[in-house]
């Protein structure tokens, strides 16, 4: 269970960034994107998935959750 | 030698591999590649932040020295016991020139050594005890300090003594803030996962203290500079620029930095962060808890001043982004002449780094602007996230190495040749001996500032003296030249 930072980069692409393992990638898909349902499976640039249990809004960013290996 | 192609670089990391087993060949293999700047991400050509190989010759620090050395050390009014045996504390004494402005003793305690100096029966009987004593001594004898950091030295992790419980009682008792630091030397694979624990602790007991305080004063220009340590008054020549510009800089972590400035940094507006390789943690943090932006800057080489001014400027409204362009104007005008003197002495030279986390890639634009050229580069302590950062600014081909041993980097600079070599004072006398022209890049050769246009002056003219210095054509004894040498040396 790695805690994950989401953050907005300067282009305003999401990152997730997982300090542990210095690994930090822009956002590729987010399984749930709706106004009243948000998280699953999200997958990031180099192919790693990981899964946050769905929120019942889109975080404000950045924010730190804690994440399965999707 | 010209300019190396990518093959010729992997057989020569290939040629210098070839001493090891075949085990530690495999594994420092993966440390090793020749650059390639159309890469995104550094983890498909090299790998760091990886425990270091037995046996082999390696540069790194220890967790302490992360967190007292480089994070807390530098926060001159609080006082910073290395908690442990005498040594570790004892030989890195003021070694790293972070400058300071206070009356050491008085009311700054930056190069002095506190420590609990354990013996064996502290190690038997646990030093808790000795920590409380020393706590109230400490408060007797310099009561203008402003708060106590216990730095961890590698036995106290390993008897299991409870400095937090030490620390939260005598915080009451002086009724100052007394910081447990778990950065005891044996964790982590470098002085790296010092810094991590360092910005924890500070996230943990330093920043929250003035959350529901808002008596400070903030206008909406306040900035501070973080992950700027100060080395010959590096921060000095960086906020002059800044103030100039018009911004406020309300704190500086942590050279020259104290124990409030700290505490009102979530006040600030913009963060700018210097070294990205110990202070991102707590940027990132700041970001999400307080909601302040953090920007990477480089203030090494007009060029990259520029640049960073006009990305900090970007934060801001008309009056700060006309404040950059004024700044800028006016130093670069300075600057021309500078340059203009030794970019000469100094143009097409070729230059190898090994330094620690952030100075390999910054410093490669100052060199630049000089017309010199970073041919090999590498960190002793870098993560992936700083390779990624590197691979942009170094050219195709030319070295990365992590962790460099000291068998490869000798290898390395025998076959590269390169005209100087910026790295610390482990490896100067090797190199110096082999002939070849070096800097120390951690502390600036007992030189600097190298940060802002100021330091750029002192760089150039430092970079010139070294490399342009007659000693070395000077190596080889008059009656042992051959007659084609003493030639040469004559012309
Ligand atoms: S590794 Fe341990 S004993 Fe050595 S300097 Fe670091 S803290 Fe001290």
């Amino acid at each position: 269970m790695p805690m994950v930072m989401l953050r907005e980069n300067a282009a305003g692409d999401m990152t997730l960034y997982v300090a542990k393992k210095d690994l930090e990638d822009v956002v590729t898909s987010i399984e749930f994107d709706q106004p009243d349902k948000w998280g699953g499976t999200i997958t990031i640039g180099d192919g790693t998935s990981f899964y946050i249990d769905p929120l019942d809004c889109p975080p404000k960013l950045p924010v730190s959750l804690r994440a399965r290996r999707g | 030698m010209s300019t190396m192609t990518t093959e010729q670089t992997e057989a020569l990391i290939q040629e210098v591999l070839e001493v090891y087993p075949e085990k530690a060949k495999k594994d420092r293999a993966k440390h090793l590649a020749a650059n390639d700047p159309t890469l995104e991400q550094s983890n498909k050509c090299i790998t760091s932040n990886k425990k270091s190989l037995p046996g082999v010759m390696t540069i790194r620090g220890c967790a302490y020295a992360g967190s007292k050395g480089v994070v807390w050390g530098p926060i001159k009014d609080m006082i910073h016991i290395s908690h442990g045996p005498v040594g570790c504390g004892q030989y890195s004494r003021a070694g790293r020139r972070n400058y300071y402005v206070g009356t050491t003793g008085v009311n700054t305690f930056g190069t002095m050594n506190f420590t609990s100096d354990f013996q064996e029966k502290d190690i038997v009987f646990g030093g808790d005890k000795k920590l409380d004593k020393l706590i109230s001594e400490i408060d007797t004898l310099f009561p203008l300090n402003k708060g106590i950091s216990v730095q961890s030295e590698c036995p106290i992790g390993l008897i299991g003594d409870d400095i937090e419980a030490v620390s939260k009682r005598k915080s009451k008792e002086i009724d100052k803030p007394v910081v447990p630091v778990r950065c005891e030397g044996f964790r982590g694979v470098s002085q790296s996962l010092g810094h991590h624990i360092a910005n924890d602790t500070i996230r943990d007991w330093v920043l929250p203290t003035r959350d529901n305080d808002n008596s400070f004063q903030t206008t909406p220009y306040d900035v501070s500079i973080i992950g700027d340590y100060n080395i010959g008054g590096d921060a000095w020549s960086s906020r002059i620029l800044l103030e100039e510009m018009g911004l406020r800089v309300v704190s500086q972590w942590s050279g020259d930095g104290t124990l409030s400035e700290m505490e009102l940094t979530p006040k600030v507006k913009l963060n700018l962060l210097h070294c990205y390789r110990s202070m991102n943690y707590i940027s990132r943090h700041m970001e999400e808890k307080y909601g302040i932006p953090w920007v990477e800057y480089n203030f090494f080489g007009p060029t990259k001043i520029a640049e960073s001014l006009r990305k900090i400027a970007s934060y801001f409204d008309d009056s700060i982004k006309e404040g950059a362009e004024r700044v800028i104007a006016k130093y670069n005008a300075e600057m021309e002449p500078i340059i203009a003197k030794f970019r000469p002495r100094l143009e097409g030279k070729r230059v190898m780094l090994y330094v620690g986390g952030l100075r390999p890639r910054h410093t490669i634009g100052a060199y630049e602007d000089l017309g010199m050229e970073v041919v090999g580069a590498g960190y002793e302590f870098g993560h992936n996230d700083d390779y990624d950062r590197t691979i942009k600014e170094m050219g195709n081909a030319t070295l990365l190495y992590d962790d460099v041993t000291g068998y490869e980097f000798e290898e390395f600079v025998k076959a590269v040749k390169p005209d100087l070599i910026g790295s610390g004072i482990k490896e100067k006398y090797i190199f110096q001996k082999m002939g070849i022209p070096f800097r120390q890049m951690h502390s600036w050769d007992y030189s600097g500032p190298y940060h802002g246009y100021d330091g750029f002056a002192i760089f150039a003219r430092d970079m010139d003296m070294t490399l342009n210095n007659p000693c070395w054509g000077k190596l080889i004894a008059p009656w042992k030249a051959t007659g084609s040498e003493a030639a040469a040396k004559a012309a």
